[in-house]
């Protein structure tokens, strides 16, 4: 009998039906129509990856092998999906928060004229179809497929508003950095090829195989890998075009600037996490960059005015913390802050959608304040999305970033030193928004203050069920110390992820870590609440200043390698493409107009000629002839 | 008589063709000319057929080689008749056309 799960095809298909709905109608179907087409589809996924989940929870896991999508010599490359726990739980997050946010997009996208809001809902259905192709590939090709596609549809969804060349810019510049991120992707799938034959999963992750790999091959693969990840999930030096990415609409922003694209580069590691097991070196540097990009990150975050920006160098910031798990081998403390973050970070964005819906497209936190007597929901699901990032006991947070810190502790205390900093820096900077945003006095418009709203029930409603997602999502991974048993996800996940962690804590170090940092984050709860209660606006000074211009990177980078390649193409553009390029062309054709000018003058139009001229070329011949053939 | 006498007639009318296609312009003429050499040829293949003719009944008495050579040009008369019917056609549309015969007032093939 054929395995249940061989009709998971459906999962992704939906989507795609519902982009070509959308895609190709925009202009004859209404508002209401898209809409739910849009969401509908995505429900439906949501629904069968519940079923699927339900399958795998009870031990059916299966590889659904389709067609062959390659074939070249001895190198075949199956259409295959790889249903598991990793995959299952990636299918959850995917399409259940992207439901949701496509259900607070039907309201937010509103006053966009049909033909857009089409669009817009097309490239959202597009962008799930390939984040799921990413998660359910069997093999590396198909995740590649779905990596570029998701690439594609961040682009287009950054570029939605193209009439504004500063927008097209943001999306030219995420998708050029993440093409770097791309290319190095390409070539360890090449290499794996190069060394295996093989790049399906089930093929590459088993003994025999990894052992016909030299500790160079390896080393080299996973940093290609790891490069790659950079690109598509914001880490340092291909960071800088995730802020810019707000350009877009904000579910945009919540959907794959947060929750889903972004964790692309996580998935991909910790589906080779027996590939990365076997390359300490690589872990290492995983793990350092993973840290550095949050500190980093962090530190922006605590002086940026606009609320969305906030909001993207914390992703960055968490998504270092994340990378940080891995390379301490915690890939399911990586995996459980995915979701979790999935969760507070779609939230926090929503709301901060909220926001901007209420404060007529205004961005800038010194011109609120106060909205949290006109914006009740929002102000309290936001207050929940900030306690949950924080790492307050019970919220979501705190387990998956506990289960992080942990791991950096048993890896080495100083990662756990800065990491615990940073996690301060993260819980300043979000209270630090949350207080000039929602308390004190309104500082905007009178205007803006006349319009001040809550937002319709589209809205609030994923707002108030991400909350809930924030607040008991963590107990999906309580810590053993806890509760015996307790890790739920760390269990479900233990077929397909090995985690390597090194050393081990006691578990009264253990209370002692978690005591630590909850009492610290309250201290710097505290702090924030003080200093920015009553937020007055100032101008930054000194360091002040370098923060908030994010450390001039942006500027750094285009002195370094934009100008220069700007300069190079400028003088490929004069010198080589006008004399030599252009030289070479027009002298081909002034050749042979010149050449035929001359010849043109033998066809006279006068029968005589031709006939002297036939004879005398007869005469030629076989004078040639005559003498030749001697 | 000795071949070399036939080929060489045939080359003399070949050439007188030749010289007379080249210089005249009158295209009756022309195609006169055109008709000589046709003939030149012709001569020349009932000639050599005569000859592997003679040649084989040398040796046996009842042989038909080269028979075919002189029929074939009979064949070639035939045809070349119809030529001329389709070529004289050609020649009295050009006088209805341009009022005279001169080929060089044909120098529009370039067009």
């Amino acid at each position: 009998m054929q395995n249940a799960l061989q009709i998971v095809y459906l999962i992704p298909l939906l989507p795609l039906i519902g982009f070509l709905i959308n895609g190709l109608g925009r202009k004859h179907l209404s508002k209401s129509v898209i809409g739910v087409i849009g969401s509908g589809v995505v429900l439906a996924s949501f629904a069968i990856s519940i079923w699927v989940f339900l399958q795998v929870k009870g031990g059916n896991t299966h590889e659904v092998h389709y067609f062959d999508f390659i074939s070249v010599g001895d190198l075949k490359i199956p259409f295959a999906f790889k249903i598991d726990q990793l995959s299952s739980l990636f299918l959850l997050i995917i399409t259940g928060v992207g439901f949701l946010i496509h259900v607070y997009s039907t309201s937010y996208m509103h006053e966009e004229k049909t033909e857009h809001f089409g669009r817009y809902f097309a490239y959202l259905n597009l962008f799930i179809f390939s984040m799921l192709l990413l998660v359910m590939g069997a093999n590396f090709v198909i995740m590649f497929i779905g990596w570029e596609g998701v690439g594609l549809c961040s682009y287009l969804l950054i570029g939605y508003w193209f009439k504004k060349t500063e927008y097209n810019k943001a999306a030219n510049k995420a998708f050029i950095m993440n093409r770097i991120g791309d290319l190095a992707f390409l070539i360890a799938i090449f290499w794996l090829i190069q060394k295996l034959g093989t790049v399906t999963y089930s093929e590459v992750f088993i003994a025999a195989n990894l052992a016909k790999l030299n500790a160079t091959d390896i080393s080299v693969i996973t940093l290609l890998l790891f490069v790659g990840a950079t690109g598509k999930s914001a880490q340092i030096p291909l960071y800088t075009w995730l802020p810019d990415a707000m350009a877009g609409p904000t579910p945009v922003s919540a959907l794959i600037h947060a929750a889903t694209m972004v964790t692309a580069g996580i998935y991909m590691i910790a589906r080779s996490n027996l590939l990365y097991s076997l390359a300490p070196f690589t872990m290492d540097i995983i793990a350092y960059v993973g840290l550095a990009t949050a500190l980093f990150a962090a530190t922006i975050a605590l002086k940026q005015n606009d609320i969305k920006k906030v909001l993207a160098y914390s992703t960055v910031s968490q998504l270092g913390f994340m990378f940080l798990a891995l390379g301490c081998g915690a890939y399911t403390a990586a995996v459980f802050h995915v979701m979790t973050h999935a969760f507070f970070k779609a939230l926090m964005f929503l709301g901060s959608g909220s926001v901007i819906h209420a404060m007529g497209g205004e961005q800038d936190i010194r011109n609120m304040g106060g909205l949290s007597k006109n914006l009740k929901i929002t102000f309290i699901t936001f207050l929940i999305g900030c306690i949950a990032i924080a790492g307050i006991p019970p919220f979501s947070g705190f387990f998956s970033k506990d289960a992080i810190l942990l791991s950096a502790f048993a890896k080495n205390p100083v990662l756990y030193g800065i990491a615990l900093f940073t996690a301060l820096l993260t819980a300043f900077y979000m209270f630090r928004l949350l207080f000039i945003t929602f308390t004190g006095k309104f500082r905007g418009t009178h205007e803006q203050q006349h319009h001040l709203h809550e937002s319709p029930a589209p809205m609030t409603i994923p707002l108030v069920i991400l909350a809930v997602l924030s607040i008991i999502g963590g107990f999906v991974g309580i810590p053993e110390v806890f509760m015996h048993g307790g890790d739920k996800l760390g269990e479900f996940l233990s077929p397909v992820i090995t985690n390597h962690s090194e050393g081990h804590v006691s578990h009264s170090t253990e209370y002692m870590l978690m005591g630590l940092s909850t009492v610290l984050v309250l201290g710097m709860i505290a702090f924030a609440w003080f200093k920015f209660k009553n937020y007055q606006r100032t101008e930054e000074k000194g360091f002040g200043k370098v923060l908030e211009n994010k450390w001039y990177v942006d500027e750094l980078y285009d002195k370094v390698i934009v100008n220069p390649l700007h300069k190079l193409g400028g003088f490929f553009n004069s010198i080589f493409e006008s004399k030599v390029v252009d030289g070479i062309v027009n002298g081909v054709g002034r050749a042979v107009s010149y050449t035929s000018s001359k010849f043109r003058l033998l066809q006279s139009g006068q029968v005589a000629n031709y006939i002297l001229l036939m004879v005398g070329s007869m005469v030629l011949i076989f004078v040639l002839q005559f003498f030749l053939k001697r | 008589m000795p071949i070399n006498y036939y080929i060489f007639l045939s080359i003399a009318l070949f050439a007188i063709g030749i010289v007379g296609v080249l210089t005249r312009r009158n295209a009756i003429i022309i195609f006169m000319c055109i008709e000589l050499m046709l003939n030149a040829v012709n001569l020349l293949l009932v000639a050599f057929s005569k000859m592997h003719h003679m040649k084989a009944l040398a040796t046996d008495a009842a042989t038909t080689v080269g028979t075919d050579g002189q029929l074939f040009v009979f064949f070639i008369m035939v045809v070349a008749a119809a030529e001329v019917t389709v070529g004289l056609a050609i020649i009295v549309m050009m006088y209805r056309n341009i009022h005279s015969v001169d080929v060089n007032f044909l120098n529009r093939l370039k067009h």
